[in-house]
C-alpha cells in the first residue's frame, strides 16, 4: 500500500462532500455532506500516523477527537434544523433568508 | 512503481474492494432524490471508512467510527428526516438547480485536482508500512491518558455542551408558544 492512494481517496470524498454541501436544498442533506467532508479527514489523519510510524499515535487520538466533535456537531445541527422546522416550517436552507438583506 | 506492481499485493485488492464502494456510495449521498437513501448510502460510506482503518491497523478508530456514526449519529439523522417530514421521491425539492450545481461541480473537481497533483508530487509512490499487528487499544488510551489529557478533557467539556445547547435548542420555548 501507498499513501498517495489514501490521501487520494480522502481527497475524492472531501470533494464529493463540498459539492453535497453546496448542492443540498434539504438542511439534514447538508450535514450528512459534512459528514462525508469529516470522514476524509479521519482517512487522512490515519492514513499518515501509519506512513510516519508514529509511537505517540497522534493520527488516531486527533482522528477519536474528530469523531467525538462530529457527533456533538450533528446533535447540534439536528437541534437547530428541528427549531427552524418548527418556527418556519420547512427545512430547506434557500427559505432561510430572514438575514440575507 | 507501476500499476502492475501495485496490483501485485493483495492488501491493495483489498484496498480497492473496500474504497469502490465507498466512494460509489458517497455519490449516491450527495445525488440521489430519495432523502432515508441518501442517509442508508452514508452508512456504507461511513462503514467503508471503518473497513479502511482497521486495513491500516488503527482497529479501535474503526469500531468507534462504527459505534458512533452507524449506531448513534445515521439514527440521529433518520429521526431529523421523520420529524421534518422532508419530501421524497422529488428530485427538484432536494437539490439546488443545475446553475447551482454546475460551479460546485466545478469547484469539487478543481480541488481534488490540486489536492491530488500536490500529493502525488510530494509523496510519489512511497510504500506505507502498516506494522503486523494492530495498534493495541492500551497504547492508545496510554497516550490519550498521558500526552493528550487536557485536549480529551476539552472534547469532553465540548460534549457536555453540545448535550445541554442540544436540549435547550429543540426544547419548545414556553414564552413564545403561551
Amino acid at each position: 500500500m501507498t499513501v498517495t492512494q489514501f490521501v487520494i481517496l480522502g481527497a475524492a470524498l472531501f470533494a464529493i462532500g463540498l459539492y453535497g454541501t453546496l448542492t443540498r436544498r434539504n438542511a439534514v442533506l447538508v450535514l450528512a455532506s459534512i459528514e462525508i467532508m469529516l470522514a476524509a479527514v479521519n482517512i487522512n489523519l490515519v492514513a499518515f500516523d501509519a506512513y510516519v510510524l508514529d509511537r505517540t499515535y497522534s493520527g488516531q487520538v486527533f482522528a477519536l477527537f474528530i469523531i467525538a466533535i462530529a457527533a456533538a456537531e450533528a446533535g447540534i445541527g439536528i437541534a437547530i434544523i428541528l427549531m427552524i422546522f418548527r418556527n418556519r416550517h420547512s427545512a430547506q436552507v434557500d427559505e432561510l433568508d430572514a438575514m440575507r438583506y | 512503481m507501476s500499476l502492475s506492481d501495485w496490483l501485485s499485493h493483495a492488501e491493495n485488492w483489498v484496498f480497492l474492494v473496500i474504497a469502490i464502494p465507498t466512494l460509489a456510495a458517497a455519490v449516491k449521498v450527495v445525488s440521489t432524490s430519495n432523502v432515508v437513501r441518501a442517509v442508508l448510502y452514508l452508512v456504507v460510506t461511513l462503514s467503508g471508512t471503518a473497513a479502511l482503518f482497521i486495513l491500516l491497523g488503527a482497529e479501535f478508530v474503526g469500531w468507534t467510527v462504527i459505534l458512533v456514526y452507524v449506531g448513534a449519529v445515521i439514527i440521529l439523522f433518520l429521526m431529523g428526516i421523520m420529524i421534518t417530514r422532508a419530501p421524497q421521491g422529488m428530485e427538484a425539492e432536494l437539490s439546488h438547480p443545475l446553475r447551482v450545481q454546475m460551479p460546485a461541480a466545478l469547484l469539487s473537481i478543481v480541488l481534488f485536482a490540486v489536492i491530488g497533483s500536490a500529493v502525488v508530487d510530494a509523496f510519489g509512490w512511497d510504500t506505507l508500512m502498516v506494522a503486523d499487528d494492530a495498534t493495541r487499544t492500551a497504547s492508545i488510551a496510554e497516550v490519550t491518558f498521558r500526552r493528550f489529557v487536557i485536549p480529551f478533557e476539552v472534547v469532553s467539556l465540548v460534549l457536555l455542551a453540545a448535550l445541554i445547547g442540544g436540549i435547550v435548542v429543540a426544547r419548545r420555548d414556553e414564552e413564545v408558544t403561551s
